[in-house]
């Protein structure tokens, strides 16, 4: 169980977490989306105890992430995978968080085992892993204490596809049998197929939360017309809020009848009028992204 | 192949690690890493390359374990700080503390354990300088020079104190600056910045005597410590070790960790 309370964090005048709040639930994945820069990464970091909030907090197994005696054991945490000392052999990395939390020595091996690297990988050093290795070593490491609750930042990023379905694979296992799951990932495809639920994060603040299938369906309505100037105007005159899709036609926040009611009144001819499903997400998203992108090439 | 252990079944453990427990695993990451290692051994090295060049040098009746063991003191004083500053700065700049924290959110624990394992390997390293004076002893009888066995017992608790002041205060500057080329690059110009502002700058030349750790030290190595210099000592190390290391632990405890 993860809780997330009234979270903010500002560095002088810059407001990189605004009043953020979201639960997850034991027996559930939980997707954290958000364009770069969005500040999925603080928000992560303030719930592991490495940043200090600037207001509100966050609980982990009930209890602040700084006041668990032996968090390893509780919460597994993959914050950046890169962050491994270059120098030091996978096994060594591994051994020495064994050793840290009081973990028998053949869980090094185990998890070494499960996350796919083999006993030549195990010896080389971390400076010599790619992206993808350094990802699922940094898995075995936030597996190593057998946690009930899992905090990972894009950890998706560098593993291959097959490392991908095999990572959703894990993680799913892992809610299953009871298991408490949070993923950010800037990719919306990524986390779809494995979250139960969505945390979509812009700006830094929560621009829409709850079940994938919730989200996912309230999403709006896509609508194309064969005149789309007109389609445009009429849709802006009935009050509808739309905005252009990728491919043409209208992503509209209202009721598919809303839409064709206004569009009938209009004697417009529509070629397309549905439920926009995942598309409304997206669409959302990248809306996000483009206006998060230009900040942080402000900023 | 994805069996994970299952979440719900265990209760993880209620008790954090011990404070022992953490200083053998910040021991362990002092020698699990090949700069590391190289850094030991090379202390190791040099302490016994000093006395190699004692025996050339001294004459044959000068051969006395003392005369070995004093020497070696100095080039290993002179990498135990550097062991300091990369025990604590190589956690950030290789980025480790983001894993080390997750495990010990309660960083003082890290920074105590840290320090503990630097002290142990600088008593560790008065061992080493006795065993290779004691080498160079035998070495010095079997090709003909004095060998004897006179030791001034004082100069074991004084190369201890001197050794742990050493490698502290390369952890206290490591604990303030937090990166690990100015840490080094400030701790070893610092000695050098007070010799040349005392020779040039007569009213600093008295407070050089309290404060330039260079000058103040120097009595450790030899045969005797008066209640003066053991005063000027705790002055120039309140100074260079306490408040870096008390400041520095602030700053660690405060920084933002990513």
């Amino acid at each position: 169980m993860i809780e997330v309370d009234h979270l903010t964090k500002r560095y002088g005048p810059h407001t990189a977490v605004e009043d953020v709040s979201f639960r997850c639930e034991p027996g559930t994945v939980t997707g954290f989306l958000g364009p770069n820069g969005a500040g999925k990464s603080t928000t992560m970091r303030m719930i592991c105890g490495m940043t200090t909030p600037s207001a509100g907090g966050a609980t982990v197994a009930g209890r602040p992430y700084r006041q668990l005696p032996n968090p390893g054991r509780e919460i597994g945490v993959l914050l950046d995978a890169s962050a491994q000392h270059a120098g030091r052999t996978g096994r060594e990395a591994l051994a020495l968080a064994a050793r840290t939390m009081g973990v028998a020595r053949g869980q090094v091996a185990a998890k070494l085992d499960l996350v796919g690297l083999n006993e030549t990988a195990a010896r080389r050093r971390v400076g010599a892993y790619s992206l993808g290795m350094r990802q699922r070593l940094g898995l075995a490491l936030a597996l190593l204490g057998d946690p009930r609750v899992l905090i990972l930042d894009e950890p998706a990023n560098g593993l291959d596809p097959e490392g991908i379905f095999w990572m959703r694979g894990l993680l799913r296992d892992f809610a299953d049998r009871g298991g408490t799951v949070l993923l950010s990932s800037h990719l919306l495809r990524e986390v779809e197929a494995v979250a139960d639920r969505l945390v979509v994060i812009g700006g830094g603040r929560v621009v829409a939360q709850g079940g994938k299938d919730e989200l996912l369906s309230g999403a709006g309505t896509l609508v194309r017309a064969r005149d789309q100037h007109a389609l445009r105007l009429t849709l802006d005159r009935a009050g509808l809020p739309a905005t252009a899709g990728t491919d043409g036609g209208y992503v509209v926040r209202a009721e598919p009848e809303a839409v064709g009611l206004a569009a009938a009144d209009a004697g417009l001819v529509l070629t397309e009028l549905r439920p926009a499903g995942s598309g409304g997400l997206e669409q959302l998203f990248l809306t996000l992204t483009a206006g998060a992108s230009t900040k942080e090439a402000v900023r | 192949m994805t069996a994970v252990t299952a979440p719900a079944l265990r209760r993880p453990a209620a008790t954090g690690p011990s404070l022992a427990r953490l200083t053998g695993v910040e021991l362990r990451k002092l020698a699990d890493t090949r700069a590391g290692r190289w850094l030991l051994i090379t202390m190791g090295l040099v302490a016994a390359a000093i006395v190699t060049v004692q025996i050339f040098v001294l004459k044959d009746p000068e051969q006395t374990f003392t005369a070995f063991f004093t020497p070696s003191l100095f080039p290993v004083g002179l990498l135990l700080p550097v062991l300091g500053i990369l025990s604590i700065t190589g956690e950030w700049s290789q980025r480790t503390a983001l894993t080390t924290f997750a495990l010990v959110p309660r960083r003082e624990r890290v920074v105590t354990a840290k320090l503990a394992a630097v002290v142990l390997a600088a008593l560790a390293s008065v061992l080493v300088s006795l065993a290779v004076a004691a080498a160079g002893t035998l070495a010095a009888r079997a090709t003909g020079g004095a060998g004897a066995w006179t030791f001034d017992w004082h100069l074991l608790p004084y190369a201890a104190v001197f050794q742990v002041a050493n490698v502290l205060m390369g952890a206290g500057f490591g604990l303030l600056l937090l990166n690990t080329p100015l840490a080094i690059v400030t701790y070893l110009l610092l000695p050098t910045v007070w010799s040349i502002l005392a020779a040039m700058i007569r009213a600093l030349r008295e407070p050089a005597r309290w404060l330039d750790t260079s000058v103040t030290m120097e009595p450790l190595l030899g045969p005797e410590v008066t209640a003066g210099q053991w005063g000027r000592l705790g002055v120039s190390l309140a100074v260079w070790l306490l408040v870096p290391l008390a400041a520095g632990l602030v700053r660690t405890l405060r920084r933002e960790v990513s």
